[in-house]
């Protein structure tokens, strides 16, 4: 073996982030690496490039122990990385940025002539004839893909780690990186694979090993595997512990109000249809990077519409921007509460009147005494757990926090709520409360869209679920189609017989 | 083409433009002794102005130089009249002391992770009120060697003077080019201004560079200083005031991007040339006002400022489409 992990565990305050953990990289392989959020991938491979010092275990690189302490000391090793992000500078040539710290100098000054035939040699040996003098900037992302990938080998030449490389590139773009990679396979390289996309997954890779909550469920050949046995032990859940879906009320799918016809963005999301009707709740599904995320930004107006238009009963929407979004009466609770979602500095008042300040305008402060009024009565109605109105948010748990966030939506009373896996590291109780709550808001005739990976949940709350995959809808699951085990084979195979592809 | 590069092309094109609009009304502008002069009169600006430029390249700035240049002076004027010190060693001595305040706050730019703005207003304070210790009132210099200093000069054809401070500034070009563009260190300033963490990923050494770029810089404003103190013949607490903006504003003008990784030392070269030029007209023109200079500076610092964005909004929309 090129590359041999025995039993790596890397331990956080408070979770295993890597429980005993081993994984084989040979040489002349391309091994995908897959699990769903917090299952550890990232925590295995900053243990591989030094930016983490594992706890317990042993790293063997042909056959010697390593440990690297930095990536610079990695590199140096042998394991060579290149993110999803490309981590190269856009300001400096191409030249520059591939030969960087290793130029050809004389009399002690870098000799651009000699760097230039030195990056012109390298790139050919990767099928790229560009100007090397140009900015990299100037290049488009696959090119500064590639560059960043003949560096990490030509630094590196042992091991390859892509930490999905390919999330922000189209279908040729991935083609041309992935040619790349086969010819550094088949020059002995030990590659490791990071992506969202299974099809990539299969396409490229040779084994794969998944992980879930830090640890190690299965290393096996790609070839024979079935998409159905990777998506169930990447969510962990097997498929015929079917639990029924309770459906409820809205059986008979309510008269749409909101209507998107074609939205979409190029690189976000396929456009797609959607229309949602008055306390209903939709469920999106899929795997992480699917594209879930991007459809929410989408309908709120992070990220603007390319096709498609949004349109209500009355007339057509405009969703240029999260302003807008929300005066057309939209609200969304974002996937990253501490970052996207609470301002932790300002105490649970200001954070539940946030939004409602924002609508009456800064000019027109709302008295104190409606403030203390809203927010106790918030507090007291969705049961946040905590000292007072003016305890900064930031020292709430997450639940609580999730909580507030949820209040200021309601208190402006949106008709249409976007929820970004609104349960997300939340404890038990109140992640029942606040699947109550959706099912309350639902009932006085609030939509809403809810996005979440666990699949129990999502049967649980959703009157019809839209499955993502590789960044587009392809199926819907409506009334009694809405099943754990539906929506586990819709990701998985995408076209379910009976499933409305979308 | 490289986009990086216009806004050095836009550069020299206006100082040729500019070169000829003077021209065509006062003939007599284009003649070396006019060229002699600009470089004599602006040689103190043109070598801080070098200094300041590796700083902005890094994503920084420092605001101490025109201090500096001023507590150079003084130091230089006090330490002749005092010691009996022959002028050599003494500039000696204040280039080690420059060099090492510079590099000082370097390091704590680097180890405090503190915005090089603060630090170096901090030390422009600091180098200021040290000259004002020194010496309130402005000390004349009258040794023999300083007149040698200002003596010195070829005459060009045409009876311009190429005078050794002007020579020198010249060279300080020369040497700032070699050290931006042929040098890993100055690849590792553009690659911090690029971006620090990824400079960092590709291995650049972060403290170190920012500390020897700042040292430069004080090693530059210290030297401006000497320039400066031939140029007046006298060491004075209050010269130099703002000639950190001024400096600031010939680099951007010069064409380097003022958050940092993309400029070309020669553009400053033409920036400090295209100032003094706009000077050079208002006092043959004889009839406007000198604050005509600030005016018009100031209107093409912001045509500068606007087609940087421009450029990169070019880039990036060409990014945005190639990428889709």
């Amino acid at each position: 073996m090129l590359l041999s992990i025995r039993s790596l565990t890397k331990v956080f305050p408070g979770t295993r982030a890597l429980d005993d953990v081993d994984l084989d990289i040979a040489a002349g392989e391309v091994h995908a690496l897959l699990g769903e959020n917090g299952a550890g991938k990232s925590t295995l491979i900053k243990c591989l490039t030094g930016a983490y010092r594992r706890d317990a275990g042993t790293i063997t690189l042909e056959g010697a122990a390593i440990d690297p302490r930095s990536t610079r000391e990695a590199q140096e090793l042998g394991i060579g990385t290149v993110y999803q992000e490309v981590n190269l500078l856009p300001n400096l040539t191409v030249a520059q940025n591939l030969m960087f710290g290793r130029e050809p100098r004389r009399f002690g000054m870098i000799d651009p002539r000699a760097t230039r035939v030195q990056a012109r040699e390298t790139l050919a040996r990767y099928g790229l004839t560009i100007d090397v003098d140009r900015d990299l900037g100037s290049f488009s992302v696959a090119i500064q893909q590639i560059v960043a990938i003949a560096r990490a080998v030509e630094i590196s030449g042992k091991v390859l780690i892509l930490d999905e490389p390919t999330a922000s590139l189209d279908a040729a773009e991935v083609a041309m990186v992935f040619d790349v990679v086969r010819s550094l396979r088949d020059r002995g390289m030990g590659i490791v694979f990071v992506s969202h996309f299974l099809d990539q997954v299969f396409d490229l890779t040779d084994r794969v090993t998944i992980l879930r909550n830090g640890r190690k469920i299965v290393t096996t050949p790609t070839k024979g595997l079935s998409r159905m046995t990777l998506v169930e032990h990447m969510l962990g859940r097997a498929l015929d512990e079917a639990t029924h879906a309770p459906a409820g009320a809205a059986a008979s799918a309510p008269e749409p109000v909101l209507y998107f016809d074609g939205t979409g963005r190029a690189g976000a999301i396929a456009p797609f249809d959607l229309s949602i009707g008055a306390g209903e709740v939709v469920g999106l599904a899929g795997l992480l990077g699917s594209g879930r995320t991007e459809t929410a930004e989408l309908l709120f107006g992070v990220r603007p519409l390319q096709t498609g238009s949004a349109r209500d009963t009355q007339g057509p929407l405009d969703l240029r921007s999260p302003r807008a979004a929300i005066r057309a009466g939209f609200g969304f609770a974002p996937e990253d509460r501490k970052t996207d979602g609470i301002v932790a500095d300002l105490t649970i008042r200001e954070n539940i009147i946030l939004g409602l300040q924002a609508r009456r305008g800064w000019a027109r402060p709302m008295p104190r005494a409606q403030q203390n009024r809203l927010a106790d009565d918030y507090i007291r109605r969705l049961d946040i757990r905590t000292s007072g109105r003016e305890q900064p948010i930031g020292q709430l748990s997450g639940g609580n926090q999730q909580k507030a966030v949820l209040a200021r939506w309601l208190a402006m009373n949106p008709r249409f709520l976007i929820l970004d896996e609104p349960t997300r590291g939340i404890d038990v109780g109140a992640h029942a409360e606040i699947l109550r709550l959706i099912a309350e808001l639902t009932r006085q005739g609030m939509a809403v869209l809810i996005i979440s990976s666990e699949i129990d949940e999502m049967v649980a709350v959703a009157d019809r679920v839209i499955v993502l995959r590789d960044r587009a809808h392809v199926a819907e699951l409506t009334g009694d189609q809405v099943s754990g085990d539906a929506i586990m084979r819709a990701i998985a195979e995408g076209d379910l017989p009976g499933g409305v592809a979308a | 083409m490289n986009t990086r590069a216009l806004p050095l092309y836009a550069t020299i094109v206006i100082f040729l433009l500019a070169c000829a609009l003077a021209w065509t009304q006062f003939p007599n502008i284009l003649s070396t002794r006019v060229f002699g002069n600009l470089l004599t009169d602006n040689a103190y600006l043109g070598i801080v102005a070098v200094g300041m430029t590796l700083v902005i390249l890094s994503g920084g700035i420092d605001l101490s130089v025109g201090a500096v240049i001023a507590f150079s002076g003084v130091f230089i004027a006090v330490m002749l009249r005092d010691t009996g010190l022959h002028p050599l060693p003494v500039f000696a001595l204040l280039l080690l002391l420059t060099g090492a305040f510079g590099a000082g706050m370097g390091f704590l730019i680097d180890r405090l992770a503190m915005p090089a703005f603060i630090v170096t207003l901090a030390g422009m304070f600091l180098a200021r009120g040290a000259a004002y210790m020194l010496s309130i009132p402005s000390v004349p210099i009258t040794h023999p060697f300083y007149q040698t200093l200002q003596g010195a000069y070829v005459l060009m054809p045409g009876k311009g003077r190429l005078t050794l401070i002007g020579v020198l500034m010249v060279a300080v070009v020369g040497l700032g080019m070699a050290l931006a563009h042929r040098t890993r260190f100055g690849t590792s300033v553009y690659a911090l201004g690029g971006g620090e963490q990824t400079a960092r990923l590709m291995g650049v050494n972060q403290g170190r560079t920012t500390v020897l770029v700042y040292a430069f810089s004080g090693l530059m404003a210290g030297l401006s200083g000497i320039v400066f103190s031939v140029y007046t013949g006298s060491g004075y607490a209050l010269a130099a005031v703002g000639t950190e903006l001024t400096a600031i504003a010939a680099v951007v003008i010069g064409g380097t991007l003022l958050s940092g990784g993309a400029g070309y030392v020669f553009g400053t070269l033409v920036g400090v040339m295209t100032m003094g030029l706009i000077q050079t007209y208002l006092v043959f023109d004889g009839s406007l006002s000198s604050w005509w200079t600030k005016i018009v500076i100031g209107l093409l610092l912001l045509a500068f400022i606007l087609l940087q964005k421009g450029l990169l909004r070019l880039s990036r929309g060409r990014l945005a489409g190639g990428g889709a």
